[in-house]
């Protein structure tokens, strides 16, 4: 009944940072990855792989064969790949020696994914991938090509081994459909979300550069807001303004809002919150360029806006100001009293 | 002593040290209603910037004070909320009638010379 | 991040020690302005209420860490006579001792996450506040929550 929050289920034993579980992901096993670079095949039977591992590859020896037969050609596949990233004009603008030693890692990590069915480590490899060339301009439909293609150069092989076969190549087939879709999946999915969080990054760094808190001249303070103001910018917003406000020493501060089109009862009850937080601080707040559609909503919300000061434009706001910080007349100005 | 408490001319001006324990803010409160007497202070500062919360308990001392200091004829300006504090008291809706508040200590001053201003003007 | 920390309350200088801490964990775990200051005024009415209404007690200070999320678990338990109509104590202005009758309700509205249970054998507040890593993660959280 009295419960508003959405509490974490079992926060004794929440998973630990680099264990927690992706979204999109199936759960994860962590499997000792291979790490047998050109591995003999005939021998890679005999090794004896960790207990979680012998489980998988018990359940799919089909599989277990797949493997085997792409370590075995792995220097073919990779030229193959590479060859035909370059024929499709994808990752333009890397050089023939980058995409060569990336494909390589890839191609590594994707068989031991296959392997181990886990994709942990081709994880991180492809979010550091993405790190890196990102910032060089590659489009998420290049890195799809480039998955896609290493599923189908490996298909094609897989096709031309067990040609004489077509029992053995459906099984085979089965067992690697799922494989692959999945690490397809993983790499493009670890590149939309890198890509996600460089806008998110450049989002933030707009954001700070697109809320200025000037200084008109000694003492006053103007915080023009421009564009959409959700919780997170608003939370900004405030913390930027009070701090301002402690610097400069502010007496009166105009927040003048005519750049903002829309406003919801968050966001207008994080502003009343802020000029109430910014008179604490000893600093009265003129509210200017309210729209008619935003005064509107905030008094179908129910906004308590009775103890702000507004004022219809900017420039009034501004001869408002000066009058506040003026004092000529000698009079106590009743705005430091407190009224909540 | 977790508060110093100066007299300047005539005003109090109360700074505290360090955060308050709830018996430290009682001994303030009774400590300043006693001092505005035997000086006959017309003002009161208190500089609560050192404090790390101003809850339910501080912000009742803080109204008992000036109330109490107004009865014996002193103005009363709170200095010094931080932000971060000052976000706290709007969040958690303390109701802060009848204190005035000012960005520092100078500002106090400045506040208290009006309003003491303001006490002459009606006397005269 | 480092486990949970337990604090004895029976004293107004407990009490302060309580904030302080859960002040220093906030910070620790993360958390941005001004959310330490916003737990710490929290903790500092519950412990009171312990303090004031049931003698002694004990807060816990349990940080959790989530895959797209941090927070902190605030916990008050005590011993005391418990409260008799908790409805009426979660709202402003009631005080059965002459007290201001807001610290309930304006430590609920500092936090993310409030519950009080309470009965003859004692009362137990949980508060909880907690962040989301960054506005990504929020921002999957949210299409997640409608989906
Ligand atoms: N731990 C507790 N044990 C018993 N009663 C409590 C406890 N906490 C709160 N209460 C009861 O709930 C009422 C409201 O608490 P609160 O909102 O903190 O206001 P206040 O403490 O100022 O009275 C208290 O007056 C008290 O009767
Ligand atoms: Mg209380």
């Amino acid at each position: 009944m009295n419960d508003r929050s959405d509490r974490p289920a079992e926060r004794g034993d929440a998973p630990s940072d680099k264990q927690r579980a992706r979204p999109g992901s199936p759960p994860m096993q962590a499997v000792p990855s291979s790490g047998n670079e050109g591995h003999d095949p005939s021998a890679e039977a005999d090794r004896s792989p960790a207990p979680e591992a012998r489980e998988r590859r018990t359940s799919d020896p089909v599989l277990e064969e797949l493997v085997a037969h792409l370590r075995d050609s792995r220097t073919q596949m990779r030229e193959e790949w590479a060859r035909r990233i370059s024929d499709a004009e994808l990752l333009g603008v890397m050089s023939d020696d980058e995409i060569f030693s990336e494909a390589t890692e890839v191609y590594d990590n994707y068989v031991d994914a296959l392997e181990t069915g886990s994709v942990e480590t081709l994880e991180t490899y492809a979010r550091e991938l993405s790190e890196r060339i990102i910032p060089r301009g590659v489009e998420t439909d290049e890195v799809l090509g480039v998955v896609l293609l290493l599923r189908d150069v490996l298909a094609r092989a897989l096709f031309t081994r067990y040609e004489g076969d077509p029992a053995q190549l459906n099984r085979v087939l089965d067992a690697y459909e799922p494989a692959a879709n999945r690490i397809a999946v993983v790499v493009g999915v670890s590149f939309v979300e890198e890509r996600e969080r460089v806008i998110q990054e450049q989002q933030q760094a707009l954001r700070e550069l697109s809320t200025p808190v000037l200084q008109l001249r000694e003492r006053l303070l103007i915080l023009p807001i421009i564009g959409a103001l959700d919780s997170a910018r608003a939370r900004q917003l405030t913390e930027q303004l009070l701090g301002a406000i402690r610097e400069r020493r502010a007496q009166v501060v105009v927040i003048d809002i005519t750049g903002v089109a829309t406003i919801d009862r968050s966001v207008a009850n994080h502003l009343v919150q802020t000029v109430e937080a910014s008179r604490l601080m000893g600093a009265r707040t003129i509210l200017t360029g309210l729209s008619s559609e935003i005064a509107q909503t905030l008094v179908d919300l129910g906004v308590d806006l009775s103890m702000m000061r507004t004022v219809g434009d900017l420039q009034g706001g501004l001869v408002e100001a000066e009058r506040l910080a003026g004092y000529r007349s000698g009079e106590i100005e009743d705005s430091t009293r407190i009224e909540t | 002593m977790s508060v110093a408490i100066l007299k300047q001319g005539d005003y109090l001006i109360a700074s505290i040290q360090s955060d308050l324990s709830d018996t430290e803010v009682n001994a303030l409160r009774h400590e300043l209603a006693e001092l505005v007497g035997v000086h006959r202070s017309r003002g009161i500062v208190i500089d609560v910037a050192a404090l790390d919360v101003i809850d339910s308990f501080v912000t009742r001392a803080l109204r008992a004070i000036v109330l109490t200091a107004r009865l014996r004829g002193a103005h009363t300006v709170i200095a010094g909320i931080s932000p971060d504090v000052a976000i706290a008291m709007v969040q958690f809706r303390l109701n802060l009638e009848p204190l005035r508040v000012a960005l520092d200590l100078d500002e106090a001053v400045v506040a208290l010379d009006r309003l003491t201003r303001g006490d002459h003007e009606d006397e005269g | 991040m480092k486990g949970e920390v337990r604090l004895a309350i029976s004293t107004d200088a407990d009490l302060v020690a309580a904030r302080a801490q859960g002040r220093a964990m906030a910070q620790q775990l993360g958390f941005p302005r001004p959310d330490p200051t916003l737990i710490a005024t929290a903790i500092s009415e519950i412990a009171r209420n312990i303090v004031m209404h049931a003698g002694t007690g004990e807060i816990v200070l349990r940080p959790f860490e989530e895959h797209d999320r941090y927070g902190l678990e605030v916990v008050a338990i005590d011993a005391g006579p418990g409260i008799r109509d908790v409805e009426a104590a979660l709202r402003d202005d009631y005080s059965a001792r002459g007290g201001l009758g807001l610290g309930l309700p304006g430590a609920r509205r500092l936090m993310d996450g409030f519950q009080l249970h309470s009965d003859a054998a004692g009362t137990t507040v949980t508060m909880t506040k907690w962040r989301y890593r960054d506005e990504l993660a929020r921002a999957r959280a949210e299409r997640r929550r409608r989906a």
